[in-house]
């Protein structure tokens, strides 16, 4: 790509998204895995609380080592990728508004995929097409806001991707961590 | 009156499609070589794209039946959930490499049918962008299945996640339609069949759609066929074990 500052920051608020998403996907098989493999997991199902409180848990936890950071460090990012100065605002709020979903959505990719052995590769390949409508109304987040226009519409829509995510994925996520756990 | 649901019987199913399925497989080769031959050869070419217009005979229905086969497997993975009918999950199985293929035509034949007329192979139109998702998730679908060896693990968490990729294919659609119109104005590259076509060109059209159903339902039909000799072979060789 060259290091142009220029055709940099013309890119630079695609990368940065894709960037966080695929530091998100690296870290999804160890959601469940060690869990599942000491046993941990089944107490966990068997427990007083919900196996749906348990998941949404998980996920806050992946959110916390895994999104916070990728927010509270994109300004150093924007930074080496000549972000336009008033983008800055606009990628903090796009990430810290989007990556709950990608760990809620994540979560729900490794609760299906924990009995298996190579689970790695196909929980990329699960996750990422759900990962598609995120990614886009995150980067056009930036993307517009880069460009001085306008920047409700992708934001509330994003916004609605990550409530409806964290609203309603866990339950599916219990579900399939039930399946598995049969 | 027979009831819809005495199909999920295996016995009544294996008995029915038995000769049902040739006749299906006939009737498919029959009409889906009517509309392809008719659209090929005997339409007149278009004023202004030529004879390059006629891909449309094969790239329609195939994208038509790329949705199609997604929108079964959701309705038999609903089924399999709700009521636990063994033939529903393993016709959502049977179906998955169909829509594969399907999809798989609509984006090649799109591809080559995009190179003389837009001047390129690929376009990140929101129809293209859709499709490229929807093979994403098929290949997933067709992966999981495979991954899981317990056949009744693998149809709960499939048919999961054929209703939650559902709903994401739906949010990816209205992405990529958003994203695009984001950048540019709003291309209308994409011809919509049937609003302004000649009856001359609808005709066949509407047969090789017809005979891309039949051809669909012919390879579920097949495939589940052979799921369920597959399982019983399993049955068998299993009490051979245990014997």
């Amino acid at each position: 790509m060259g290091p142009e500052p220029g055709t940099l920051a013309l890119i630079a608020p695609g990368i940065l998204w894709v960037g966080a998403l695929l530091a998100c996907l690296l870290s999804l098989d160890r959601i469940f895995a060690l869990d599942y493999e000491d046993g941990s997991l089944d107490l966990l199902a068997t427990a007083p609380v919900p196996l749906e409180a348990v998941v949404t848990i998980k996920a806050l936890a992946h959110w916390l080592t895994t999104g916070l950071p990728l927010v509270l460090i994109s300004p150093v990012m924007g930074l080496l990728l000549f972000l336009p100065g008033e983008a800055y605002l606009w990628l903090i709020l796009s990430l810290l508004l989007g990556t709950p979903a990608l760990s809620v959505i994540g979560t729900f990719g490794a609760a299906l995929t924990v009995g298996l052995k190579r689970g790695g590769l196909l929980l990329s390949l699960l996750v990422l097409p759900l990962y598609i409508p995120t990614l886009v109304f995150g980067a056009e987040v930036v993307a517009r806001g880069a460009q001085g226009l306008s920047t409700a519409t992708p934001l509330a829509l994003l916004a609605g991707i990550t409530l409806g995510a964290v609203a309603l994925l866990p339950f599916a996520s219990a579900l399939v961590l039930r399946i598995n756990l049969r | 009156m027979a009831s819809f649901w005495e199909y999920a019987n295996p016995l009544k199913f294996m008995r029915t499609t038995d000769w049902l399925l040739p006749i299906v497989a006939v009737a498919a080769a029959v009409v889906t070589s009517t509309g392809l031959i008719w659209g090929f050869f005997y339409t007149p070419d278009d004023f202004r794209q030529g004879a390059t217009v006629k891909i449309v005979f094969l790239h329609v229905p195939a994208a038509m039946m790329a949705i199609n086969a997604w929108v079964m497997m959701l309705v038999a993975s609903l089924v399999w959930l709700i009521r636990r009918h063994h033939v529903s999950a393993l016709a959502a199985k049977a179906a998955a490499p169909v829509g594969l293929v399907m999809t798989l035509i609509g984006l090649i034949t799109g591809s080559v049918w995009g190179q003389p007329m837009w001047g390129t192979w690929w376009a990140w139109d929101p129809r293209l962008t859709s499709f490229l998702i929807l093979f994403l998730f098929y290949l997933g679908y067709i992966a999981l299945w495979a991954a899981i060896d317990d056949p009744d693990t693998g149809a709960d968490l499939t048919a999961v996640l054929c209703i939650v990729g559902s709903v994401f294919a739906v949010l990816s659609r209205y992405a990529a339609i958003f994203w695009n119109q984001g950048l540019h104005q709003g291309a209308s590259l994409s011809v919509a069949p049937g609003t302004r076509m000649d009856w001359a060109y609808k005709a066949p059209l509407y047969i090789s759609m017809t005979g891309f159903g039949l051809i669909f339902l012919a390879l579920v039909l097949a495939g589940t066929r052979t799921e369920i000799r597959a399982r019983r072979m399993k049955a068998l060789v299993m009490r051979e074990r245990m014997a």
